[in-house]
């Protein structure tokens, strides 16, 4: 008899953790990545000859060891295949699964392999992305996102810029601080949208509540030390609300914002930076989820049961995707995942103990979103002339405008009248922000598989592909086995 | 830069940006590249012919498009150098991509 195939997409600490698990349970894994090494967001790395490792590594990282582990374990074990380089770019749903389809080569080449996969189970690990919100000027060069700056810094030791703002809301501003700082960066403040009251609800009452959080607590409280020893300020209740520059990035405005994070007048300053990083959450990747048909929620991440198990046959998902709960969550989700995909047994102590590990960062995701959650206010900082959509060049006034002639907040229409979102990114930066400003209600995707609704997220290839690639596809029978 | 732990560090290599030579070392991106010499736009866009380079820093945003040895649409944020790349920048209607 075969053995049960299982493959993984993303080897973020979500997905490296269900392959492990996955194989562990006695399935043929297949892990892919798009990136040429594995660890995702979270242990991005310098890329060094031979795979070598930078000596100063682990100073970037938390839980280096724990990844180190893990990427032996995909490298050597005889029953996972891994596949770096390799980008899924589309999902076909067949009667029994799906079919994967993937380019293996250098990022956007020509000419890269196609690959074609038909697993018995899937495991998707695909996830998130920083979502900014526009203000003005956020279109000039040296306005990056923070995940940008954190990218530049843990994969080549490269800042962003030499005078650095750093903004928006969440505690992963603090680790991008602290990493530009160890590139040579000045840092010259970060401003949290939250307001005291606001993260003392999700945080706890004392000041330091923050830092009391569970397993964040070590972590967090390392880089509060390092922002404290160079004296960078970290201010609560405050959002660059303006970028000016000639060509690039001169200047910021900084202002005070309330509880609903609408700007307080008159608390305007200016400050002197070449660069501006701004995060105020993240958003899950969810095209291939979307395009499996599995359910997704209100607020946008894939719907999980108890078992990581998506609302799609044979789809299970962990990690950012299905929730910002930070790595050791994608950890643990990783692991349930993996496991039950490779029909795994369900009286597994490693499995058990995953749960446990899971359901105790459960409460972080909670805690986050009390403190940080993006409140409405924050659209009184727009002006008619801020870009929104970053592609087409599309503003503020002018989505309201197709909003009001469109005469409805159907958002389908109102991108086809304005273009937002129809450019290269696929609304990937703008969509749900389009979505919100013109108060568009979307039906949840994935409940309705027969038609085509209006969703940011709904896209036909989760990249664009080089027309040379798509001619020389080969016709795959759905009976292929992968 | 500092060395790898078997004490053979990444070696240097060189790129062109419109035929102005950029230095760096083997495994980074282009990007890096030339955010690490302060250059900070490569690409101009269709509307407004505004300057544009890195965003998101991770393939998500596309603002960061370059030609690499002929080859339109290149994300500078996602492809790692190789030495003697031609890169060239960008300015276009629309980048040539089906969707
Ligand atoms: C730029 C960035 C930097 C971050 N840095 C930190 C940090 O320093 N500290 C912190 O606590 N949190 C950080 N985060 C938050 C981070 O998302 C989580 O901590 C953690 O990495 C989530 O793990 P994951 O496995 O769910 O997803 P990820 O780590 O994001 O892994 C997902 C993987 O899936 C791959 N992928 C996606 N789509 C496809 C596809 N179609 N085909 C093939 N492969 C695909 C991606 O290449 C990626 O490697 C960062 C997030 C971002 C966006
Ligand atoms: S900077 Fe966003 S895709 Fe390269």
């Amino acid at each position: 008899m075969s053995r049960r195939t299982v493959v993984v997409v993303g080897a973020g600490p979500a997905g490296l953790s269900a392959a492990r698990a996955a194989a562990r349970a006695g399935a043929d894994v297949t892990l892919l990545d798009a990136s040429d090494q594995v660890g995702g967001q979270f242990w991005r790395h310098r890329a060094l000859p031979g795979g070598g490792t930078a000596p100063d590594e682990p100073t970037f990282h938390h839980g280096w060891g724990t990844f180190t582990a893990l990427r032996d374990v995909v490298a050597t074990h005889p029953r996972v295949t891994l596949l770096t380089s390799a980008q899924v770019w589309a999902l076909e749903r067949l009667d029994a699964g799906v079919r994967l389809r993937v380019l293996v080569g250098p990022a956007d080449g020509a000419g890269r392999e196609h690959l074609t996969l038909t697993p018995d189970a899937l495991v998707l690990a695909t996830g998130a992305h920083d979502r900014t919100l526009p203000f003005p000027g956020w279109q000039l060069p040296g306005v990056t996102t923070a995940g940008a700056a954190q990218a530049l810094a843990k994969a080549e030791r490269v800042a962003v810029g030499d005078r650095v703002v750093v903004a928006g809301a969440g505690p992963f501003l603090l680790p991008v601080a602290s990493s530009l700082l160890r590139t040579g960066a000045r840092v010259l403040s970060v401003h949290e949208a939250a307001t005291p009251a606001s993260m003392a609800r999700g945080w706890g009452a004392r000041p330091a509540g923050l830092l009391g959080a569970a397993h964040k607590a070590g972590e967090l409280g390392g880089y509060v030390g390092t922002l404290a020893r160079h004296r960078v300020a970290y201010r609560l209740g405050e959002a660059v609300v303006a970028a000016r520059g000639d060509g690039r990035v001169e200047e910021v405005t900084v202002a005070r914002v309330d509880a609903r994070w609408s700007p307080v007048p008159g608390t305007e300053r200016t400050v002197a930076a070449d660069a501006v990083c701004v995060s105020h959450g993240f958003t899950p990747r969810l095209e291939l989820a979307v395009a499996a048909a599995c359910a997704i929620s209100p607020d946008r991440f894939v719907v999980v049961d108890d078992e990581q198990r998506t609302s799609a046959a044979g789809v299970w998902a962990a990690g950012e995707l299905t929730g910002i709960g930070g790595a050791e969550a994608a950890l643990a989700e990783g692991w349930v995942a993996g496991h039950h995909a490779a029909s795994g047994a369900p009286d597994d102590a490693g499995l058990a103990r995953a749960a446990r590990r899971r359901a105790r960062s459960a409460d972080f995701a909670r805690r986050l979103d009390a403190a940080h959650g993006i409140r409405g206010g924050w659209t009184s900082w727009l002006r008619d002339d801020t870009l929104v959509c970053r592609c087409e060049e599309v503003d503020a006034g002018t989505l309201r405008a197709a909003a009001c002639a469109t005469g409805s907040a159907d958002l389908r229409s109102v991108r086809l009248t304005s273009r937002a979102g129809l450019g290269p990114c696929q609304a990937r930066i703008c969509g749900r922000t389009v979505a919100e400003l013109v108060g568009a209600t979307e039906p949840a995707p994935g409940g309705d598989t027969g038609s085509a609704p209006a969703v940011p997220d709904r896209r036909p290839l989760v990249v664009p592909v080089r027309l040379g690639d798509l001619a020389t596809l080969p016709d795959v029978p759905a009976a292929d086995a992968p | 830069m500092s060395a790898t732990s078997q004490g053979a560090g990444p070696r240097p290599l060189t790129i062109t940006l419109d035929g102005r030579p950029f230095a760096g070392t083997e495994g980074q991106t282009i990007a890096g590249m030339l955010l690490a010499a302060r250059r900070r736009s490569w690409r101009t866009t269709s509307v407004e012919s505004a300057p544009r380079g890195v965003f998101c820093g991770i393939g998500v945003c596309f603002d960061c498009l370059v030609t690499v040895n002929g080859s339109r649409d290149v994300r500078a944020c996602l492809r790692r150098a190789a030495d003697g790349d031609v890169v060239e920048t960008q300015h276009d209607p629309l980048p040539g991509v089906t969707s």
